[in-house]
């Protein structure tokens, strides 16, 4: 096409950069990995921590044998760690499915006022503290028994993974790009399914991140356990009697008087952030094998 | 076999905007007819009228009569089974992305309820053949995912997941507009083939391209047919003005 | 839209005008050559082939450009069409111009006899034609282009008449042979100009209606149309 203004004589490809800009842009990369070491070294710190003080007292015994009576050096936490894998499953079983289900009611059906209202509650459940949530439980659920249980600790856990999973799932199903549903729709595929098989499928590796995030976040939670699970110095798997978890363990083991306690109680929260790290890991490679 | 598509007094919205107003088409069975006009004109929002894909967008609505074939299509079924007769390609190809190319092709079947193993993989290889695809993905469809293809492959295996459960009625929407025109040729070859066994509409932007396909061409314009004719007839000596504007190119 | 395309559907329109120009001045020229016996003339008419052949090579060039760069449809398809057959056709004429200047030339040579045919009348004739047939072309009108069609047939008819009274006078008075069959030859020659116009006209109506009307073809029936 013509072109009838001539533009003004300017090589920019020619320009040096300025030192000033040069400057700049050094100053912003060199901030931006002080940022990065600034919040990594937290992290290293406290596992380094974490692994200077408890792996002295991490030992056979201690990953085979329950709880000594108090005073009694030796003994483990056994039973707490089974425990928290006890807990930690029901609190799965209880909050994943509702969670996603509630993410998939939102995706699919809930863009109108009806669906703002449960993503309001959805976060502010989010934001409410963890004892709040223990004590909520306490009132639904051990109070109508009559009993501490693992159920109880299950049901608080779930109550906060819930929000998290809900609103990620939302997300990733909301990700999906609409001309795959459109695709799934003229092969004439119901709506239902078309959200199971295909919506759902294409969105598991960002709901996976979703549960796991709200997985690693309930993992370690000590307080609302303190009045449902309540702990145990023994072996349970009752799901309706109280339940020991290492948070709880490490917790009491901590605030007691006795030494061979404390040294414990490290290894104890060393051995949670093992645990939690594991676990993701795992269901990650596992997550990763059937993609393709 | 392919069947007819009749259209009576076909008016779609969208909300309170109507897109097409008092369509009415008769389209032959086993023959390719175009579908033109400009960007806006109605072309799409027709075409997907025809197997309600329109009534997935939320606040659209469609009134009239579609017969395909013997089948009724807003007065009898629902949605869903009407779109299991009628094939759907779309402009950007989609397959499944978490689906290998055997399980893209095979999804309209399974995805309906559909069990038998060995039926399947007569139909799949079939399908994919119809597509000019076999034999270029023969050793690797349960491997390779379907988003690992090129763009032209993709789009055939649009085609082959398409013709997979056997419609009647076979309707493209752009469906070489992402494509090069190496693999856009490819698919039009491929379009020659189909006719044998489908009624195809196509919505094209592409002139040529519907002057080289398509047996009927329609013509759009904002919301209405304005002609139909044989596609000879509207490429060298159509009766409306209207028409031949737009494809001289003095508007649109 | 396609503004530099109708740029040169005016341009090529503009240069098939001038290739009108030229081959309706060399009948005109060579008939008035026959008519005053002028030798100079005929010699302006042979010179000005050279022109006319090089015009007919600039339009076909230019239409086979505009075919394959542009893709044109319908009416542009058909006017680019058109013009290239009218091209081919106006080139034809100034051939037969030519050959009537050599006859003349032919004529000059020989005494001056009275010959019982009217050439003066049939050239007018024919000359109307192929103005009227270029008028058509410029108007695009159907009608104009229609009217030479029928001119034609006068045109045949007189053609006729001088084959049968020139062959007449040469059985009867043998001494003027040569000039008689100079002037039957020029007689053809403008009967072949006279079919020329006839089919420049049918290019224009082709270009206007779309529709075939050579050779007197009856328009073909329409095949069952799909209802709309």
């Amino acid at each position: 096409m013509s072109s009838s203004t001539a533009l003004p004589q300017h090589d920019f490809a020619a320009a040096p950069i300025s030192l000033r800009r040069r400057f700049l842009d050094n100053l912003a990369t060199g901030s931006a990995i002080a940022a990065v070491i600034l919040v990594l070294a937290p992290l290293v710190a406290i596992f380094g921590y974490l692994i200077y003080k408890g792996i002295g007292a991490l030992n056979w015994d201690f990953l085979t044998q329950i709880p000594k009576p108090p005073g009694e050096t030796g003994g483990g936490m056994s039973n707490a760690i089974a425990g928290s894998a006890y807990i930690l499953l029901l609190a799965s079983i209880l909050g994943v499915p509702i969670g996603i289900g509630a993410g998939i009611y939102l995706a699919e059906y809930g863009r109108n006022k009806f669906g703002d209202i449960i993503r309001f509650t959805a976060d502010v459940l989010n934001g409410v503290p963890s004892i709040v949530i223990g004590i909520v439980a306490y009132g639904i659920v051990v109070i109508r028994q009559g009993h501490f249980s693992a159920l109880a600790g299950g049901a608080a856990l779930a109550m906060m993974m819930i929000p998290t999973i809900t609103r990620t799932t939302e997300e990733m199903l909301l990700l999906v790009p609409n001309v795959v549903k459109e695709a799934a729709y003229g092969l004439g595929v119901s709506r239902w399914r078309t959200t199971l098989s295909i919506t759902l499928r294409t969105a598991t590796s960002g709901v996976i991140t979703g549960v796991m995030l709200a997985f690693a976040r309930v993992a370690g939670e000590t307080a609302p356990l303190l009045f449902t699970a309540f702990g145990n110095t023994y072996w349970n798997w009752k799901i309706n009697e109280p339940t020991a978890a290492l948070s709880l363990q490490v917790f009491t083991y901590a605030t007691s008087p006795y030494d061979d306690w404390h040294r414990q109680a490290w290894a104890g929260a060393l051995m949670l952030i093992v645990l939690i790290v594991l676990s993701v890991t795992a269901v990650r490679i596992a997550a990763g094998r059937t993609m393709k | 076999m392919g069947v007819g598509i009749q259209v009576e007094k076909l008016n779609a919205f969208f909300g309170k905007t109507q897109a097409l107003q008092d369509i009415n088409i008769s389209v032959l069975a086993n023959h390719c007819t175009a579908v033109i006009g400009p960007s806006g004109c109605g072309k799409s929002t027709f075409v997907r009228c025809l197997n309600r894909m329109h009534e997935t967008v939320p606040e659209a609505k469609a009134t009239g009569r579609v017969r395909i074939g013997e089948m009724d299509v807003y007065n009898g079924s629902s949605a869903t089974h009407i779109r299991r007769r009628i094939g759907m390609v779309f402009q950007k190809p989609n397959p499944f992305p978490t689906m290998s190319i055997y399980d893209n092709v095979a999804a309209g079947l399974k995805l309906n309820g559909f069990r038998d193993r060995k039926r399947t993989d007569e139909i799949v290889e079939r399908s994919l053949t119809y597509a000019a695809l076999f034999h270029e993905v023969k050793d690797t469809m349960h491997k390779k995912s379907g988003a690992s293809l090129s763009g032209g492959q993709q789009q055939r295996l649009c085609i082959a997941r398409a013709v997979a459960v056997e419609p009647q009625v076979l309707l493209m929407d752009e469906p070489c507009s992402a494509l090069d025109p190496i693999s856009t040729g490819k698919i039009e070859e491929l379009i020659f083939q189909l006719k044998e066994k489908f009624t195809i509409v196509i919505v094209t932007h592409n002139m040529q391209q519907a002057s080289r396909v398509a047996e009927f061409t329609g013509f759009f314009l904002l919301g209405k047919l304005i002609e139909f004719d044989k596609t000879e007839k509207i490429f060298t000596n159509p009766s409306d003005k209207r028409t031949e504007d737009y494809i001289t190119g003095r508007f649109g | 839209m396609r503004s530099r395309f109708h740029q040169e559907l005016d341009e090529l329109r503009a240069r098939l005008l001038r290739m009108g120009g030229l081959a309706e001045q060399a009948v005109d020229r060579a008939c008035q050559a026959y008519i005053d016996r002028d030798l100079k003339r005929c010699h302006m008419v042979l010179e000005g082939e050279t022109q006319i052949n090089l015009v007919e090579r600039e339009i076909d060039e230019m239409s086979f450009d505009l075919l394959a760069m542009q893709q044109p449809m319908a009416v542009d398809l058909r006017f680019i069409l058109a013009v290239s057959k009218i091209n081919a056709d106006l080139e034809r004429v100034g051939d037969q111009a030519v050959n009537i200047a050599e006859r003349v030339m032919d004529m000059v040579e020989l005494p001056k006899v009275d010959l019982p045919v009217d050439i003066p009348r049939m050239a007018t004739a024919v000359s109307a034609m192929v103005r009227r047939a270029l008028e058509s072309f410029i108007e695009g009108k159907a009608e104009l282009a229609q009217a030479v069609l029928e001119m034609d047939n006068v045109v045949d008819r007189m053609k006729n008449d001088a084959f049968i009274t020139l062959v007449k006078a040469m059985n009867e008075r043998p001494d003027i042979t040569r000039q008689a069959l100079d002037a039957l030859l020029i007689a053809r020659n403008l009967e072949r100009v006279a079919d020329h116009a006839t089919n420049i006209a049918e290019d224009v109506i082709f270009w206007v209606r779309g529709a075939d009307v050579r050779h007197n073809a009856p328009q073909p029936e329409e095949p069952p149309q799909p209802s709309v």
